[in-house]
């Protein structure tokens, strides 16, 4: 399959996803300028993380204007993988693609630390290939990751079964000291209605290797490759021509 | 027509957590003002606009609130408009 990771100015998980899809997984990977309109023809898409825009106004607000953005919300209302990390996750929620939003944790500081997260639904593009309620060790770093919603959409979210990931203790129980940054219901990402967009704040692509400590992360992109590949849920595009520069 | 300024506060919705307010106000408490209550932080907005009526430019700030100063989801936002005094 084909992987395209979106650079925005101040994105700098780029290279660790490309890294992931390329190197590690073996797919073809292409990075995504944002003042591209055109996505490449790729059958998923990542918006890495980063302090796009120096998280100037909110993390993601300005950056959820970009161009390529136009084609990424396309890509996702036609059932295309999106996955938002971090500062991707932040974009995701500014451009009102996922529900909620990002605020800074709860402790007021940056928190930068391997978490436990407990996968709480695998019937999404992100993961698709993990078992439900699995424990996935992966790291965090980030200053703003406390998920907040009003009362009507968390219930929504729950009711739904939108929450992905939440922070979990080693033992896989979801507690109040396993919360790094305060979101609430202890929730580390979320998907919207159609299951093919997917945010989460804590970092896969650095969990991909086990020398780097582990690889717990892999499964979330090769997930991607099993929702991609599975039917036709997720649509192919016919390569289109890009202009040249 | 007369330059017109606009104001825009942005301050977190009632009912979600500010962080920031909360250390805001323990610190105005460790420095001796034991009569502050809730403390909430926010942002604050000015601009400058031009060729637009006065009725016509609260609308279009307002809408510039919904679709970027403010997020909805988490913050509440207020507009004053008035004629820019040089």
């Amino acid at each position: 399959m084909r992987w395209g990771v979106v650079v925005f100015p101040g994105s700098n998980d780029d290279r660790d996803n490309l890294r992931v899809a390329e190197r590690i997984l073996g797919d073809e990977a292409v990075a995504l300028w944002h003042k591209d309109r055109d996505l490449r023809a790729c059958d998923a898409v990542v918006l890495p993380g980063g302090f796009s825009y120096g998280d100037y106004l909110r993390c993601g607000a300005i950056a959820r204007l970009s161009p390529i953005m136009d084609a990424v919300a396309e890509h996702a209302r036609g059932g295309g993988v999106v996955i938002g990390i971090c500062n991707g996750f932040q974009i995701l929620c500014e451009a009102g693609l996922l529900p909620g939003a990002l605020l800074a944790n709860r402790s007021l500081k940056f928190v930068c630390e391997i978490t436990n997260v407990r996968v709480e639904t695998t019937d999404t593009a992100f993961t698709y290939g993990c078992r439900a309620g699995e424990l996935l060790s992966v790291p965090i770093k980030h200053g703003e990751g406390c998920y907040v919603a009003d009362e009507t959409t968390l219930a929504e979210i729950e009711d739904q079964g939108l929450v992905v990931f939440r922070y979990a203790d080693r033992s896989g129980r979801v507690t109040p000291e396993a919360n790094p940054n305060g979101s609430l219901n202890n929730i580390a990402g979320v998907c919207n209605a159609g299951r093919n967009v997917v945010g989460m704040m804590p970092h896969p692509e650095h969990a991909a290797e086990r020398l780097l400590g582990g690889d717990d992360g892999l499964k979330l992109f090769r997930s991607v490759q099993a929702w991609v590949g599975r039917d036709s849920r997720s649509p192919r595009r016919e390569p289109t021509v890009v202009p040249g520069p | 027509m007369a330059g017109l300024r606009a104001r825009v506060y942005v301050t977190p919705k009632r009912g979600i957590l500010d962080p920031q307010g909360k250390a805001v106000q323990q610190g105005l408490h460790a420095l001796g003002f034991p009569e502050v209550g809730d403390v909430r932080v926010g942002k604050y907005v000015e601009m400058r606009l031009k060729d637009v009526s006065r009725e016509a430019a609260t609308e279009r700030v307002r809408a510039m609130c919904d679709r970027l100063l403010a997020n909805k989801v988490i913050e509440d936002y207020r507009v004053e408009v008035d004629e820019e005094t040089r």
